[in-house]
């Protein structure tokens, strides 16, 4: 055992400088020059301010706008220093409560039943940028009246916001829910 | 289920099929020490290596010391790593100015990276450093998944080999996986990562202000470099705690495909590489076929599981189409959710792209399930052919008792010593997993760690042990791990299902090694033919599952009648 410590102290550390130093930064490097906006985070900035990352979740309360999924991170939900999921199984009676509260919220606001799920349960990363169509489209009427706009102009709005199946088959349907009310912005002006 | 999500898996599934021969080729030219398109490139470097490490390169060892050169091998990765994270305030790329990392939690998740189970009790966006992250971590991602492909064409040698004493050398072996297989597949997956959308800089984070006027620290790192090995070796350690859920290491429909496609083909390719070391290619093509039914059931099982969601919060008035959600990404959705989910535990990836711990009681359960059965579907990198070689010797023992003749696999006999040791390494994943579990459903400071009371509690430990002792890394994540008692007990339960299951098989691989290869005559019993693919499915599903099935009655399966009759807790 002892004349093996030799090589495996050397070479764990002759690996490390391989793989753990020169290609994460080479990967950097290959990154700057060939995908900069997309290295650093898709960032998304309006006159000169970052707002948020394309790929991000961000959470929005107001009327006004179109309301992203229930997020588990905390201290504040869409928090990135904190991500995951609620992990509550099945069964948990919290999990129960917490999915009732949130229907309660949107019956409130004028919205019948069946809900699409995910406009009631929490993502995987707690930061999911994306709702469903449907969730998109059944909050149209809140978010025109709000805005004073009409329901139809927000409507298609709506429909350009959705990113379809790539080739038709892969992935699911999804509108972006920071782009959407970036748009909601930009029609006001 | 719907068509278009069985044309998503079937789609991705075929591509890997595609990619197996190619690079099972590639792979068996690079361990026979046969030049390859990349030698011209790489060859110095590898010499360079030796000869800084002083390794015999021509010197092989014995199936002992194969054995010891990679416990000094691994022992030498734990202690490097420890010490990063202990450090890692003192170190440099640390741009948030974490502290250093608490013993307990150094300890549990250097033994994680170095047994390649990656299993994570910290949240890494919070507690990590970038210089941890790649020079600590992502480093383990490649030796340890290097590791398990030397041990694997150790056992793949003692096949090929008639009457030797030696079964290679394992310095050449990890240095040759690691610069010719992991490295530059790592590069490519990398760079198409990048411009997938995943992020690569050595910056911290970002603050934001959101269209409603909030702060938004976003946190930023070399994101992409991590995700490619952390997929290609196995690894599954993310790095944001969400794991391949995060938007920035899965941020589309591609991405994911990436992520799975990188994860399968390596492991899958390896069991050709074995079929064509061994002279006889459709061996390997029948072993592929076995772990393909095996697999493709458990995608099936848990995709109609989720599909048909939880009647709970239907109840609630909830639009049951979309199945259950909770733990999710829209991006995502059923299909693309629980093809990860099978892919990554039927490997031992445990990296995840939606929450095990939300899964309706069946959907939770075929993860679990998949790790009990060895990690065979097809396996970790390595560690997965070692399993199947382990599975396929016991059935040509079986299949020997039934017709009373001398089993034999590929051309050596299999005697009582390869049988002792065989059954040794089985044995120890149950003991493992079963005699934690039980502990700690009886400890009270154990059980106060559950997230989900209620049968789900049990599931959420059960998970726990199995994951950690599978070597795999997912989690029900309900549970909160990060303390002392789980910090420990995880950490052995690592080490003891990596180490105490590679042991005996290194020496079936020297007692195999050192037997002459005799001709197939008319009395063996053909192992190249859907009869033995049939029998070993048979073996690996009694002797994986049955040791478990009483603990999953108490746990997922309770849960699920739970949930159909309405009941919380």
């Amino acid at each position: 055992m002892l004349k093996h410590l030799r090589p495996a102290f050397s070479l764990v550390i002759l690996m490390t400088l391989i793989t753990g130093v020169a290609y994460p930064f080479a990967m950097t490097g290959v990154a700057k020059v060939a995908a900069p906006a997309k290295a650093d985070g898709s960032l998304i900035a309006r006159d000169g301010q970052i707002v948020g990352s394309a790929l991000i979740g961000q959470n929005f309360t107001s009327d006004r706008y179109f309301w992203p999924r229930p997020s588990a991170t905390s201290p504040n939900p869409y928090d990135p220093t904190g991500s995951g999921g609620s992990n509550l199984g099945p069964t948990s009676a919290k999990l129960k409560d917490r999915v009732a509260g949130d229907v309660d919220k949107l019956k409130k606001t004028g919205i019948a039943t069946p809900i699409p799920a995910d406009a009631v349960t929490a993502s995987g990363s707690g930061l999911d940028p994306d709702i469903t169509p449907q969730n998109a489209l059944m909050q149209v009427g809140r978010v025109a009246q709000a805005r004073g706009l009409d329901v139809g102009k927000v409507d298609d709005l709506v429909n350009s916001h959705v990113e379809k199946r790539l080739f038709g088959f892969i992935g699911e349907p999804h509108v972006n829910v920071l782009s959407l009310n970036m748009a909601l912005d930009a029609l006001k002006s | 289920m719907t068509l278009i999500g069985w044309v998503q898996i079937g789609f991705l599934l075929a591509l890997v099929l595609a990619a197996i021969k190619p690079l099972g080729l590639y792979m068996a030219q690079v361990f026979s020490g046969k030049k390859t398109f990349l030698t011209p490139v790489l060859k110095p470097l590898e010499i360079g290596i030796y000869r800084l490490s002083g390794i015999d390169r021509d010197r092989e060892q014995g199936w002992l010391g194969y054995t010891l050169a990679m416990l000094a091998f691994s022992v030498a990765g734990f202690v490097v790593l420890y010490a990063i994270m202990r450090l890692q305030a003192y170190l440099p790329v640390n741009p948030q100015g974490f502290a250093n990392v608490p013993s307990d939690l150094a300890f549990n998740t250097a033994s994680s990276f170095v047994t390649n189970t990656n299993w994570q009790n910290y949240s890494g966006e919070a507690v990590m450093s970038n210089f941890t992250q790649m020079a600590g971590l992502a480093v383990q991602n490649f030796l340890s998944a290097a590791t398990g492909m030397a041990l694997a064409i150790a056992v793949t040698r003692a096949f090929v080999r008639s009457k030797a004493e030696t079964v290679g050398n394992f310095w050449v072996d990890t240095t040759r996986a690691t610069l010719y297989v992991l490295l530059p597949l790592s590069i490519i997956v990398a760079i198409a990562f990048i411009f997938l959308g995943l992020p690569q800089t050595m910056d911290g984070s970002v603050t934001a202000t959101t269209l409603e006027g909030a702060k938004q620290v976003i946190t930023l790192g070399p994101v992409a470099s991590q995700e490619a090995i952390k997929q290609l070796g196995t690894n599954g350690g993310g790095f944001y705690n969400a794991n391949a859920a995060h938007p920035f290491e899965n941020p589309n429909a591609i991405a994911n495909y990436l992520n799975i496609f990188a994860m399968l083909s390596i492991s899958a390719a390896m069991v050709y590489m074995f079929g064509q070391m061994t002279g006889n290619r459709k061996q390997g093509w029948v072993l592929i076929s076995a772990i393909a039914v095996l697999l493709v059931a458990g995608i099936g099982i848990t995709y109609w599981a989720e599909t048909a969601g939880n009647p709970i919060l239907t109840s609630l008035g909830l639009d049951p189409s979309m199945g259950n959600m909770e733990g999710k990404e829209v991006r995502f959705g059923q299909a693309m959710s629980t093809l990860y989910t099978a892919v990554t535990t039927g490997l031992s990836d445990g990296g995840v792209n939606s929450m095990i711990g939300s899964y309706t009681g069946l959907g939770g359960l075929v993860p679990m399930f998949l790790i009990h059965l060895g990690e065979v579907l097809p396996g970790g990198v390595g560690s997965g052919l070692y399993g199947l070689v382990v599975f396929a010797v016991l059935s040509v023992f079986v299949a020997g008792l039934m017709v009373g003749r001398t089993p034999e696999f590929l051309g050596k006999k299999i005697e009582s010593r390869e049988m002792k040791f065989a059954m040794l390494a089985v044995l120890i994943l149950p003991l493992v997993i079963l005699g934690f579990s039980a502990v700690s459903a009886m400890l009270p400071a154990a059980v106060a760690a559950i997230g989900t009371p209620g049968p789900h509690g049990l599931s959420e430990i059960l998970y726990a042990y199995t994951s950690a002792a599978g070597n795999n890394g997912s989690a029900m994540a309900g549970l909160s791990g990060n303390t002392v008692w789980y910090n420990t007990t995880l950490g052995i339960s690592m080490l003891i299902g990596r180490f105490g299951y590679v042991v005996p098989v290194m020496a079936i691989a020297g007692s195999l090694a050192a037997k002459q290869k005799i001709p197939s005559s008319k009395g063996t019993f053909p192992t190249d033919t859907p009869l033995f693919a049939g029998l070993l499915i048979g073996i690996i599903l009694i002797l994986g599952g049955l040791q478990f099935f009483p603990s999953l009655a108490l746990g997922p399966i309770v849960e699920h009648f739970a949930m159909m009759a309405g009941q919380t807790f």
